[in-house]
């Protein structure tokens, strides 16, 4: 049980805030972008940001009188959830936008609504998109500050944030380990971002799939590429599981349920390769019975919920880097 | 008619001859009349003299590829535009693809392209009928009636016919008539959603990969069939390493068998793409540096026959989208020289032989006259400066749609005339 709980370790007397000098990005759309100095800097900052939601008056205004649009095109409740709670903790004012798509005319709403929506002046539009490369379009249209919430398969930089910092907080540190990522890597925007993000930072990646579920290149994006997950746990520190969708294991690219779980799903039998303290994290939402065990999800190695935590500290983090550097600009 | 024009201190270039010589030409009712080394020419006395002062002569360029907006999407080309476009960049002759609304898929609109481009286009425009009814890859079109109506060619344009039994009854029923079938080479399946070549940059970038395979299985397909039918095939775009070796083998056996590349393929990579650059967004995909480099060997080594365009005009509000949303083409008369010269400064290919697939190997694979300086033949010609230098503008494009993949790109070569039949339909104009 010792790390169920993230161990925050705060001991700076400045505020959340700090006194930091200001971010040097005006957008966060991808963890290309950020150079390895500046990831540590947005870890540092969410550091600081966990107290507040820790205290009662859940309140740190550092953010008033901003807006803050959260302009998702997918449908999303954590990603959405969390980035409206990071805002309104900070005093801004948010938005919620669901636009529903249709196919035909995805990209001219996209701009059209970049357009109408820059109009109203926001400071910060948060976007998710079923396509890559939409955000960083959308943020070329726009005046304001854009974080992306995810963008096809492409990226999902504050997910690969909150989930280094939930390690760092677990294991003292990121540099030196060990992380293996496993399950529908082909067609992830948070592998993309963690092997980047972990990379920058020297972790040992490895990614654990079968052939087909994982994309042309990945060996120069990972450290290791295993097949077998016993092979590819042995000795990690870190599980990242990630989630199958249902459409995936119809016959089409995996045969059933029941044979993913046999050969991918993450049991206690499996876990034992890793490190005896190693930590499982999943970026949600899980499939019980498909990638994760419930005793595995639930027991004492997981820390994901822990995951959601630093998710509203690091996008609070972030939400605060970005528009000071906006002023200053 | 028209009054006899003569081009005199020319670097004539002619690859049908191989010939790269000083002299002069003499042009009388749009033909040919004359040509002259090192000796003059007797001018008649109402001759139209040009001098050339050392700028090439080449052949007006043959390209075997271009979609046209006429009929049924004016707003983004016509055939004037087109035309006017063709002109700027020395392209006399161009292969009109069938893709339009309605599809060139019937005789009478065969007939009714040709005048209509006599009456509004610059240069020739040569119509290639479908394949397929509707380019649906179901029903065979009327290739006699189209072949007589003036179809130069068979092609189901952008769609690549996916049932190999089709494809057979297509080549056997084309050889019938002698008439070549060009074919874009895509796998329906493997292909899937891609929508860049797949590799690590597509993983990169999060955006679904087109294997190479998707054209090499297609093209073996095809190369057998051809092989078994006798029909003359061109395979209408190459773009990888593998389908220059499938191409090579082929042709060691089968002479009716040819291979075209788009400048694109030619010219660019993947890296070009950088951040989900939209007019990088091609059908057929832009591959690795090595495929490339590939391509130009294939050229080099006369694997492929031919380089066209691929120009493809689409309207902004198409291509500012996100990369996967964003629909696929891009123009390139007005650049098709100038990008192609490229090589040619670069040194990995000799002028005569980047020109010969823009000029005589067209000709020969469509069976045209034109495409060769040489007495009888049409007096469609171009007068270019092999080292002009200057950067592509869109603003400048005179196409109505401004997709180029060229778009700043700075290049060597620029056309000063471009005659037609005899009579001069560009000249180029400085700018200040």
């Amino acid at each position: 049980m010792a790390h169920s709980r993230a161990a925050t370790a705060s001991t700076t007397p400045a505020g959340p805030s700090g006194d930091y000098p200001p971010f040097s990005q005006k957008h966060l759309l991808s963890i290309a972008d950020l150079k390895q100095h500046e990831i540590i800097d947005l870890l540092d900052r969410a550091e600081r940001m966990i107290p507040v939601s820790r205290q009662e008056r859940k309140s740190h205004p550092t953010l008033a009188g901003k807006t803050q649009v959260n302009l998702f095109f997918e449908s999303s409740t954590r990603t959405q959830g969390s980035f409206e709670i990071a805002g309104k903790r900070l005093g801004a004012l948010v938005m919620n936008m669901s636009v529903k798509t249709s196919s035909v005319s995805k990209g001219e709403t996209l701009i059209d609504t970049a357009a109408t929506l820059n109009a109203m002046r926001p400071d910060v539009i948060v976007v998710r998109h079923s396509a890559a490369g939409a955000v960083e379009l959308l943020s070329q249209k726009v005046g304001c500050s854009v974080i992306n919430a995810g963008d096809g398969a492409h990226e999902h930089p504050t997910q690969a944030l909150l989930d280094a910092l939930t390690i760092r907080n677990h294991k003292g540190r990121i540099s030196g380990l060990t992380v293996a990522i496993c399950g529908d890597i082909a067609n992830s925007r948070v592998v993309r971002s963690n092997l980047l993000l972990l990379g920058a930072l020297n972790v040992r990646t490895r990614v654990i799939a079968p052939r087909n579920l994982l994309p042309a290149g990945i060996e120069h994006l990972a450290t290791e590429v295993f097949t077998d997950m016993r092979e590819g746990l042995k000795g990690v520190d870190v599980v990242m599981m990630l989630r199958l969708q249902h459409e995936r294991a119809n016959g089409k690219m995996i045969p059933s349920v029941r044979e993913y779980y046999h050969f991918y799903g993450l049991d206690a039998e499996k876990l034992s390769y890793a490190k005896p303290d190693a930590i499982v994290m999943h970026p949600g939402p899980m499939n019980r019975g498909v990638e994760i065990d419930p005793a595995i999800a639930d027991g004492p190695s997981s820390v994901i919920t822990d995951q959601v935590e630093m998710g509203v500290a690091v996008r609070m983090a972030v939400l605060d880097a970005l528009l000071p550097a906006r002023n200053e600009a | 008619m028209s009054q006899p024009l003569l081009i005199e201190n020319a670097r004539i270039v002619d690859p049908a001859s191989g010939t790269d010589e000083l002299g002069a030409v003499l042009v009388r009712h749009g033909l040919i009349a004359e040509i002259a080394f090192h000796a003059p020419i007797g001018v008649p006395d109402d001759a139209d003299v040009i001098n050339a002062r050392g700028l090439i002569l080449a052949p007006g360029l043959i390209d075997m590829r271009v979609f046209t907006g006429e009929p049924g999407k004016e707003y983004r080309e016509t055939l004037a535009s087109a035309g006017d476009a063709a002109a700027a960049g020395g392209v006399t002759s161009f292969v009109m693809m069938p893709d339009t609304a309605p599809v060139v898929d019937d005789g009478a609109l065969v007939d009714f392209l040709i005048r209509r481009a006599k009456a509004t286009s610059k240069v020739n425009v040569l119509p290639a009928a479908a394949i397929t009814k509707g380019l649906a890859g179901q029903e065979l079109t009327e290739f006699g009636l189209l072949q007589e109506a003036g179809a130069v060619c068979l092609t189901d344009g952008r769609n690549s016919i996916q049932s190999s039994s089709m494809l057979r009854t297509v080549m056997s029923y084309a050889a019938n008539y002698g008439m070549t079938i060009v074919h874009h080479l895509s796998d329906k399946a493997l292909t899937g959603d891609g929508v860049m070549n797949e590799g690590l940059f597509a993983t990169i970038l999060g955006l679904k990969g087109i294997p190479r395979e998707a054209e090499t299985i297609p093209l073996a397909r095809d190369l057998q069939l051809a092989a078994l039918t006798g029909v003359r095939y061109h395979a209408a775009q190459l773009s990888c390493a593998a389908s220059i070796e499938l191409m090579a083998a082929a042709k060691k056996r089968n002479p009716h068998v040819t291979a075209g590349v788009s400048i694109n393929n030619l010219a660019l990579n993947e890296n070009d793409i950088g951040r989900y650059r939209t007019f990088f967004k091609l059908s057929t995909p832009l591959r690795s540096e090595d495929d490339r480099q590939a391509v130009v060997e294939g050229l080099r080594n006369g694997t492929i026959d031919t380089i066209h365009s691929d120009h493809d005009q689409q309207d902004t509000e198409m291509k500012r989208q996100p990369f996967a949303e964003a629909s696929d083409g891009a123009i390139g008369l007005e650049t098709l020289l100038a990008a192609a010269l490229r090589l040619v400064h670069s040194g990995e290919v000799d002028l005569l032989t980047v020109l010969r697939a823009m000029t005589s190997r067209p000709a020969e694979i469509l069976g045209l006259a034109t495409g060769r300086i040489a007495v009888g033949a049409p007096a469609d010609l171009i007068l270019f400066d092999l080292d002009y230098p200057w950067q592509v503008n869109e603003r400048k494009i005179r196409s109505r749609s401004r997709n180029t993949s060229f778009e700043g790109a700075r290049l060597a070569g620029k056309v000063m005339r471009t005659i037609v039949g005899g009579k001069t339909v560009h000249t180029h104009v400085e700018e200040n």
